[in-house]
């Protein structure tokens, strides 16, 4: 196993929009730039499978990573903050320490999934799960396809895999019609938005959309068979493939609040440069709300100026900002959660998908904290990423303290970790 | 079109394109990942390195998280770890 240590002045943390705007725009004002990402090649979730090669914005951006200022780091996740400026992650054969002047924390977010029966089979699996899937390599031709949840991200998802050759067998989306009808409105000040719906929905012409519809049960012997919907006042059942469901997105908040950065209503509180609570931490993307791609490349922007000292530049966005976060506040009130969808789980659902830990085995505790105690609830490799916002929504749960390590990572990095508070300086060299 | 690449699950041959991941390979074979710790199988749920459901052994190194890594040529992929 190697291990080795690398210093820059600005790390930005995730591939994605904001982490490459982040990194392209703190390269381009000379900072000597780091970008580290879990995946095996940049673009985070969004652009996954695009590149440099492509076309249009996805191609544009990627493009600009291509700069003497910056060295990528894929398959490279972080699982430690020992202490200020200073990092540790792990690569696929060792160990790595990481150390910066400033830090941008572009760690993107997650779906949301709510336990329904039948929800552990076999593909049964996000929505953004499934084009993920598809993205790498897995061929979705003639797959008959239920795609159900809730936000934007759905229609998007049904309109990809349309496009390379499954059939949606139909869209259920748990928002009432007036919520959506508002959120249009909404939409009216924002004409790239609308043109992008109408698209989408130009796409999936002939596929059935239902609001206030949501999957009520999975069903199948070891593999999905079909899925039973809620539709109007009775429900419906679909045959399937795939069931593709997802309750819109959750940020991925745990590398951030390790460090200590402080929290607002469930994101990361930034000011108008994207500065956290803490000195020389900065943050962008979707970890401070969920806004979407336009909204995380200006705040990548804003953030890989200012940690470049180029506030001047990073002020140029502000009106941007302003107008993108307006969007952003319109998704979180469109797309609220029912809370019929709080009955969803019968007694023997499980809950915790690390664990298998049951709803009647969860419903009777008054916190996570105590839930995890008794339970193991949250206590398998997942760490509570997956139950932690169903919880959250079922039961009123708030998210325990993070402590390291933030994602499982060999005892030899451990390890390693131990030998390095042990031996600050010189401890690094070569490989152990 | 690159070259498809071949991988084995469970002993049995599969044909994925360039890039695919081992989450797509074990899915195609048309194989879960893992079984639970009540013995259910699993298969992918985030595809993004999340949520842990599409571990298996890659290579005898067990616990991979499969929708993480590449798929290369005569890749020993084993579901149930």
């Amino acid at each position: 196993m190697s291990s080795d240590r690398k210093q820059f002045d600005v790390l930005v943390v995730g591939a994605g929009p904001a982490g490459i705007a982040a990194a392209a725009t703190a390269a381009e004002y000379g900072a000597g730039v780091g970008l580290i990402d879990d995946n095996p090649t940049p673009g985070g979730q969004i652009w996954r499978g695009e590149s440099a090669n492509g076309a249009g914005e996805p191609a544009r951006w990627l493009t600009k990573l291509h700069h003497q200022n910056i060295q990528l780091l894929s398959g490279t996740r972080v699982f430690d903050h020992p202490a200020a400026h200073v990092l540790h992650g792990e690569t696929a054969d060792g160990f790595l320490e990481l150390s910066y002047q400033k830090l941008i924390l572009a760690t993107g977010a997650r779906e949301r999934f709510l336990p329904f029966p039948g929800w552990t089979l076999p593909n049964v699996m996000g929505a953004g799960g499934l084009q993920a899937l598809v993205k790498s390599g897995l061929p979705i031709e003639g797959k008959r396809v239920v795609v159900a949840g809730t936000g934007p991200l759905l229609l998007a998802v049904a309109s990809y895999l349309r496009k390379h050759g499954a059939e949606i067998r139909m869209i259920c989306e748990q928002a009432s019609r007036l919520s959506l009808a508002r959120f249009g409105l909404a939409l009216l000040s924002q004409p790239p938005k609308i043109t992008q719906g109408l698209s989408l929905r130009k796409g999936l012409s002939g596929v059935p959309f239902l609001t206030k519809s949501w999957p009520i049960a999975a069903g199948g012997d070891g593999v999905l068979k079909e899925v039973l919907i809620r539709s109007g006042g009775g429900s419906e059942k679909i045959a399937c493939d795939y069931l593709a469901c997802g309750f819109h997105l959750v940020p991925n908040t745990e590398l951030p609040a390790l460090i200590g950065c402080r929290m607002r209503d469930g994101y990361i509180d930034v000011d108008e440069l994207e500065r956290t609570s803490v000195p020389d931490v900065f943050c962008a993307g979707e970890p401070t709300g969920i806004g979407g791609i336009e909204l995380s490349l200006v705040e990548g922007q804003i953030a890989g100026a200012t940690a470049a000292g180029r506030p001047d530049v990073a002020q140029r966005h502000g009106r941007a900002r302003t107008k993108l976060e307006r969007f952003a506040r319109a998704l979180d009130r469109a797309f609220a959660l029912r809370p019929e969808l709080k009955t969803l789980p019968l007694p023997e659902t499980i809950v915790c998908r690390c664990e298998d830990v049951t709803y009647a085995r969860l419903k009777p505790y008054g916190s996570w904290r105590s839930a995890k105690l008794e339970t193991r609830c949250g206590m398998g490799p997942c760490q509570g990423r997956v139950c932690g916002p169903a919880t959250q929504f079922l039961f009123h749960w708030s998210p325990d303290s993070v402590r390291p390590p933030i994602f499982p990572t060999v005892l030899k990095n451990l390890a390693a970790m131990a030998f390095i508070e042990a031996h600050p300086s010189g401890a690094m060299r070569g490989s152990q | 079109m690159p070259e498809p690449i071949t991988v084995t699950v469970n002993g049995r041959s599969v044909a994925v394109r360039a890039g695919a991941t081992v989450a797509a390979a074990m899915m195609i074979a048309g194989s879960h990942c893992r079984r639970s710790v009540s013995d259910e199988p699993r298969s992918p749920l985030c595809g993004m390195g999340i949520c842990f459901e599409c571990r298996a052994m890659i290579d005898g190194i067990p616990h991979r998280r499969s929708c993480q890594i590449l798929c290369a040529s005569g890749m020993d992929i084993r579901t149930d770890e």
